[in-house]
């Protein structure tokens, strides 16, 4: 394994203790254990996992006894998550609850799918956690600004409002609409599109519903921050102290020219997020970090593995570039091993988060030329 | 060393920094700061400021500091990032990032300064001789005595300049002159000529605050766009496309400029082999005035034939070296790709290949490539290869009778028209196809700069509309004005 340069250097954050990481390794043991139990058990598995189960040449009840046991399985095909029937991926055990389905970008034919009953709420209660209470104030309302349609994101948000005790106001933007509108040049329609939802935006943060909390990506925090100046006013000043943004555009220069020039104060929290893993929070941001984005999975119920590009199945040292490997661990969703479109580098533990985290997020190489990124 | 975005006067070192290294040994040469387009979108409030700082000085004034400029341009050592750089540093680091030999560079360096040096001139010959200070006031009166109003349509001019052409500078250099601020993003292998430029000007006493540069992706270049008055943007035919028709964004795309000689005129073609070997092959054929496609009813297999003659044995030759004439392609198999789409040009009907003979067109370097002159002969404009350009030196001779090119050069950057016919110049002065149109054997990259080009700056930056003030005021004449046809 190439030397890892980032031990070179001291950290810039507080590492995880030994005992922490052994702790939470533990944890995840048992999770996955568990996990399997209840997916490739006839009477709580889902029919995809249980018909796949017959051609496996090992017994993923008895032969999985670890979290790196889930080597075992061959590569996860993102192919099974397009189409239908999608009724073979709800578990039994979930036979008589009520199924969403949330879909990915769409950015590459049929979207992949993926079922929920009510891993999105758990998902964001558990982030709900990370949210520092003084920039996001219980009881306050949210404004969620970004793409709703097939994506988890909007019901997730009003979860999220609605768990702290607040009312979330949504403001809809079609992704899928601005993929087209940049691949047929249409510049000045995309702008127009962006303005049609920031004035929105704008018009509920001025109608006195006293808003303090924010969902919404890069791009239209950087047009709503743009707009309000040219009103003379600032996020801060519109009554914002919170903000929780994700995109692979969240770069350190992006971040700090957002913290120098555009917040006036207000706090934000980068996340890396997809339907499948759910959300990553960022360990905290500051200067003298260089400003490094670092995500960390909700462990257990999710893992990142930054992996070599071409032995997938080898997480590379510390400080390395390698591509995303996702595994997904909930009652209502088994994925392992899924290779994301996505790239940085393998973080070590951090005292929050006392296993691994990746930075610098950022689309895969081999893929980013075929991929129109960062529309919203 | 590195070059950090500058905000209208300010440095400004992002934590994203790309490299730029030596075409052939992958030496590092610069980092450049990165800049996303809301810096861009923010610094908007800034733009009002780049042209007020201008106003605050005469326009005398300002072409005598930028004559200076062009001086410190040349001969100077310059601050330029966080580094000093004379005039040999400046030629080497260019031709190290864009693959361009580096008497190319000193002869765009020379082609610049000529346009600073005779900015007035320049200047009196756009504005037809309206006095400079009715630009600074918005309104004044007209040598004839009328009263005329000019209305900046931008405090600044939005550049998105190309990735790696250091030939197009001379187009934004008057700029400034006509006291409207600059907010340019840089070409991506080719920032050396704005930075240098703003130094000099800067050190020459141009206010800071006129000018912007944001080097960054193409989300830069959509800020610029959508932030500034008056864009101008190079790029593909494409992006021509794109922004046709858009009264606020001059673009700049491929030229396809030519040469079309006359039925009078081509019995003579040897007279003229001069002026097309120029038109074809100068700058390494880099630019939209290179002559991409000679026009003529007879003699073109012979044309063909001499051009080959003269070009063919052009071989790649160090940077370095002072007869090197060919730029190398520097993106890692775009050279290889364009000899490819060559090739596969070459092998339709009524196709000749006239420099096959002097051996391989496609030269591999470990990290680059270069195209050696490519010379086709067609016997019709119908193949594609008559229709195309590219960025080295290739050219198509086509057979075509006299009387149907008009109706098939399709459009047309410079025409350089060797006739004496009057009946065909008359043709030739009327054809909206036709950019600029020279009348007579001269080469198509020969530019007269008293000249608009691709449009009068002037006209894309200022509207010229009405003022009326009344009659005892200064700046009317005592000469009763008109009324008529005023309500």
């Amino acid at each position: 394994m190439a030397t890892d340069p980032s031990l070179l250097q001291p950290a810039a954050f507080e590492l995880a203790d030994d005992i922490a990481i052994v702790k939470a390794r533990e944890s995840l043991d048992a999770h996955t254990v568990a996990i399997m139990a209840w997916h490739f058990h006839p009477s709580t598995g889902c029919p995809f996992w249980l018909d796949y189960a017959q051609s496996l040449p090992f017994n993923p009840l008895t032969d999985v006894k670890c979290y790196d046991d889930l080597k075992k399985f061959p590569p996860f095909e993102d192919e099974w998550l397009r189409g239908g029937p999608l009724r073979r991926w709800v578990p039994r055990g979930f036979a008589d609850k009520p199924v969403y389905v949330f879909e990915t970008g769409g950015t590459t034919g049929v979207p992949k799918s993926r079922v929920n009953m009510r891993d999105f709420r758990t998902d964001y209660e558990q982030f709900s956690s990370t949210l520092p209470d003084e920039h996001f104030p219980p009881g306050a309302n949210w404004l969620m600004l970004g793409p709703s349609g097939p994506r988890r994101l909007r019901l997730s948000i009003e979860h999220l409002a609605q768990y702290r005790g607040g009312i979330s106001f949504c403001i809809d933007l079609d992704p899928r609409w601005v993929i087209k509108l940049i691949q047929k040049g249409w510049m000045e329609h995309l702008e127009a599109y962006k303005q049609h939802c920031i004035d929105q935006a704008i018009t509920i943060l001025e109608a006195g519903h006293d808003i303090r909390c924010m969902f919404t990506t890069p791009k239209l925090l950087e047009a709503l921050a743009l707009s309000l100046e040219k009103k003379g006013t600032t996020i801060r000043q519109a009554g914002i102290t919170g903000i929780f943004s994700g995109g692979t555009e969240f770069t350190p220069q992006w971040t700090r020219f957002a913290v120098e020039e555009l917040l006036d104060g207000a706090y934000m929290t980068p996340t890396y997020g997809n339907t499948l893993m759910g959300l990553a929070a960022s360990r905290p941001v500051t200067p003298a970090d260089g400003y490094t984005i670092a995500y960390y999975a909700p462990q257990p119920r999710a893992v990142i593995e930054v992996v070599d590009f071409d032995d997938t199945t080898a997480v590379v040292a510390y400080g390395l570039t390698g591509r995303v490997k996702l595994t997904t661990l909930t009652q209502e969703t088994f994925v392992p091993g899924f290779l994301e479109r996505d790239e940085g580098e393998r973080e070590r533990p951090c005292h929050k988060y006392p296993w691994d985290g990746i930075s610098g997020v950022r689309p895969f190489r081999q893929l980013a030329g075929a991929t129109t990124v960062g529309v919203y | 060393m590195h070059l950090p975005a500058l905000r209208f006067g300010k440095p400004y070192e992002s934590l994203e920094r790309t490299q730029l290294v030596h075409f052939l040994t992958g030496e590092r040469v610069a980092e450049v700061s990165q800049v996303g387009g809301a810096i861009v979108g923010r610094d908007a409030s800034k733009m009002a400021r780049a042209r007020e700082s201008l106003l605050e000085i005469s326009p005398d004034e300002i072409i005598e500091r930028l004559q200076t400029a062009g001086n410190l341009y040349v001969h100077g050592t310059l601050s330029v990032g966080n580094g000093k750089q004379s005039p040999d540093s400046f030629v080497e680091q260019q031709s190290a990032t864009t693959g361009l030999p580096e008497s190319l560079c000193r002869a765009n360096m020379q082609k610049n300064l000529f346009v600073l040096s005779h900015m007035d001139r320049m200047l009196d010959c756009l504005t037809r001789g309206l006095p400079p200070e009715v630009l600074w006031k918005g309104y004044g009166r007209e040598h004839r005595g009328v009263v005329v109003s000019y209305q900046a349509q931008s405090p600044v001019l939005g550049l998105v300049l190309p990735s790696n052409s250091p030939g197009v500078h001379t187009l934004w250099l008057p700029v400034i002159a006509l006291g409207v601020g600059l907010l340019i993003k840089p070409g991506g292998q080719e920032p050396w000529t704005p930075y240098r430029m703003a130094a000099a000007m800067v050190e020459a006493g141009i206010p800071p605050e006129a000018i912007g540069l944001y080097p960054g992706a193409t989300d830069v270049g959509a800020a610029i766009l959508a932030g500034c008055g008056r864009s101008m943007i190079f790029g593909s035919a494409k992006t021509v496309e794109q922004y046709r028709g858009n009264p606020g964004v001059q673009v700049h795309g491929p030229g396809f400029s030519k040469i079309l000689i006359g039925d009078d005129c081509v019995n003579d073609w040897e007279t003229y082999l001069d002026v097309m070997v120029e038109s074809i092959a100068a700058n390494s054929g880099r630019g939209c005035i290179n002559a991409s496609a000679i026009y003529a009813s007879r003699h073109t297999g012979e044309i063909a034939a001499a051009i080959a003659e003269r070009l063919g044995p052009i071989d790649v030759k160090p940077p370095q070296d002072p007869d090197a004439q060919l730029a190398a392609f520097t993106v890692p198999g775009v050279a290889k790709a364009i000899w490819q789409q060559i090739e596969g040009g070459l092998t339709a009907s009524g196709v000749m290949h006239a420099t096959a003979a002097y051996g391989p067109r496609l030269v591999e370097g470990e990290r680059c490539g270069w195209l050696r002159p490519v010379v086709v002969h067609c016997q019709s404009p119908d193949p594609e290869i008559a229709k195309a350009e590219y960025m080295f030196p290739c050219v198509s001779v086509v057979r075509c009778p006299q009387e149907q090119m008009i109706q098939r050069i399709g459009p047309t950057l410079v025409a350089t028209a060797i006739t004496s016919d009057p009946a065909f110049q008359s043709q030739l002065i009327n054809c909206t196809a036709i950019d600029r149109l020279n009348l007579g054997p001269i080469p198509t990259t020969k530019l007269d700069w008293l000249q608009p080009h691709e449009g009068n700056i002037v006209d894309f930056l200022y509207r010229s509309r009405a003022l009326q003030v009344p009659a005892e005021t200064p700046a009317t004449s005592t000469t009763p004005t008109t009324q008529a046809g005023v309500a």
